[in-house]
């Protein structure tokens, strides 16, 4: 049906969106979850905004963002980072919170401090939790970058949905969904799943798993 | 053992310390000083301030009350010279036993070279030979406080100060860790705050045992234990000093009277070995126990 390439050059383009997107809304996310957690000053005044921002479905963010960037690429990731930038942190914030306390005590009478604490002790220990919010801030990440491709044209699998639909072309339709499904899929079992079980093992977190 | 000199200003100065947790008074005025190279246990029961006594020399908890200072210098927050041992491993779980051992050496300043080094050169001594490259999670719970103690030892701090260290150990195991701790002392005379509950312990490992009593947290005794190391914990006179120990703070929580702290002196109340003589109340001590 759509064997003449259009449809993995919408994938490649969705998913080089989504990665810039994802990788911004990580690097921002992950620190300011830390942030969150350690700072008492930045929990007061961020946290609330976070949490109450994150009511917010993704895609409201799109008008704004048409406001700002314009019709750009610039928009789009825009849309993305909000829709999972949120979500990251939050979970940060709440793993980073639950690392144990006997290991920050011992990394204080270590004379760990620092960024090597911060990086080399909060951020392993915080991890397994990290890890779970980078899960949920790609499938929001993942959800926003459709809604978003869908409403204004600028190529990629949302745009290619979009055409089906002008084109009353149900079968295209369908099989760009199934390509949504079989990407959003293929990302959380396959590279999340994988990431998790190892770290699980590392961390000694699964006793007998396999 | 003959006993060592007192002379020179003591390593650990604890004065007048006391502290409160809102109402609950954790440690009223306890005086206490420890010579480089002492092994001091504190042993009482639940609730008597021991391990807050421990947390403040560490630095971890700064107390309501009174001064601590270690070589003069009050203590304000952790410091290199001094490092907590904790009940439980407190091991980084992401990283192999040399890992950990190596990953604070680094944060000392260490290099990689010197640091990979040093911590080859702890791995016998805590008999981990074989498990270099094994996570914490598997190794048994003897074999984690092996690492912790061998990561501190690594550091190479003036002072231990270990918080009940054996509590969640087995028996055997724990037995273990008491000949490994005497031997690695004996080889290094480190200034040894260790915390416990179990008197027999207590008698085990110090050269000075100071008996603590609960609500509110003070020192009912310091004494000097003068048996041969290293100790057997059936031998007789050790049997019976725990005995009569346990005894005076049994009667110590049943009295509830909150008897003046024991004042600190260079002299602290000999218990020979073999000697049946009483266990007298450090001077100071008028309340009847």
């Amino acid at each position: 049906m759509l064997a003449d390439g259009r449809l993995l050059a919408a994938v490649l383009r969705s998913l080089s969106r989504l990665v810039q997107g994802y990788a911004l809304s990580v690097a921002i996310g992950v620190p300011l979850g830390i942030a969150m957690a350690r700072s008492a000053i930045v929990n007061a005044s961020v946290r609330p905004v976070v949490l109450g921002l994150q009511a917010l479905p993704s895609i409201c963010w799109l008008p704004l963002a048409l406001l700002w960037f314009g019709l750009s690429e610039a928009a789009i990731l825009f849309v993305v980072l909000m829709g999972s930038l949120l979500a990251v942190a939050i979970s940060a914030d709440d793993a980073v919170a639950g690392v144990d306390p006997v290991l920050v005590r011992a990394a204080g009478t270590l004379g760990i401090r620092g960024m090597r604490f911060h990086l080399g002790v909060l951020l392993p220990a915080a991890l397994p939790g990290v890890l779970t919010g980078l899960k949920l801030g790609w499938s929001f990440a993942w959800r926003a970058l459709m809604a978003g491709e869908l409403l204004f044209v600028a190529g990629g699998l949302g745009q290619l949905l979009q055409a089906g639909r002008e084109l009353l072309d149900a079968a295209q339709v369908m099989g760009v969904m199934l390509a949504i499904v079989a990407v959003g899929v293929a990302v959380d079992q396959g590279l999340f799943r994988f990431l998790e079980l190892r770290l699980r093992r590392r961390w000694g977190l699964t006793e007998a798993a396999a | 053992m003959p006993r060592r000199k007192r002379a020179g200003l003591p390593k650990i100065t604890v004065r007048q310390v006391g502290h409160r947790f809102e109402k609950l008074v954790a440690l009223r005025d306890v005086n206490i000083e420890v010579h480089a190279g002492e092994f001091v246990c504190l042993v009482g029961p639940s609730g008597c301030g021991k391990t807050t006594l421990l947390y403040a020399l560490a630095g971890h908890l700064e107390p309501s009350g009174g001064r601590i200072s270690v070589d003069g210098v009050d203590v304000k927050g952790p410091g290199p010279d001094r490092l907590l041992v904790f009940q439980e491993p407190a091991l980084f779980p992401w990283l192999t036993v040399r890992q950990n051992l190596v990953f604070p050496l680094r944060a000392h300043g260490y290099s990689r070279q010197e640091a990979e080094a040093r911590a080859r050169s702890l791995i016998p001594l805590v008999h981990l030979e074989g498990f270099v490259d094994a996570l914490p999670h598997q190794l048994s719970g003897g074999m984690r406080m092996r690492v912790q103690l061998g990561r501190a030892l690594a550091l190479d701090p003036a002072v231990l100060l270990m918080d009940e260290p054996f509590a969640a150990l087995d028996a055997q195991t724990r037995s273990h860790m008491h000949q490994l701790l005497q031997g690695i002392w004996l080889r290094d005379r480190k200034t040894v705050v260790f915390v416990t509950h179990d008197v027999r312990e207590a008698l085990l490992l110090g050269d000075r045992v100071v008996v603590m009593a609960a609500r509110p947290g003070r020192v009912l005794q310091d004494l000097e234990v003068r048996l041969p190391r290293p100790r057997d914990p059936d031998d007789e006179a050790l049997v019976e000093m725990s005995r009569r120990i346990r005894d005076e703070l049994r009667q110590a929580e049943e009295a509830g009277a909150p008897a003046p702290a024991a004042q600190e002196g260079d002299e602290h109340e000999p218990v020979a070995p073999e000697g049946p003589g009483p266990i007298r109340p450090a001077p100071g001590v008028g309340a009847p126990l």
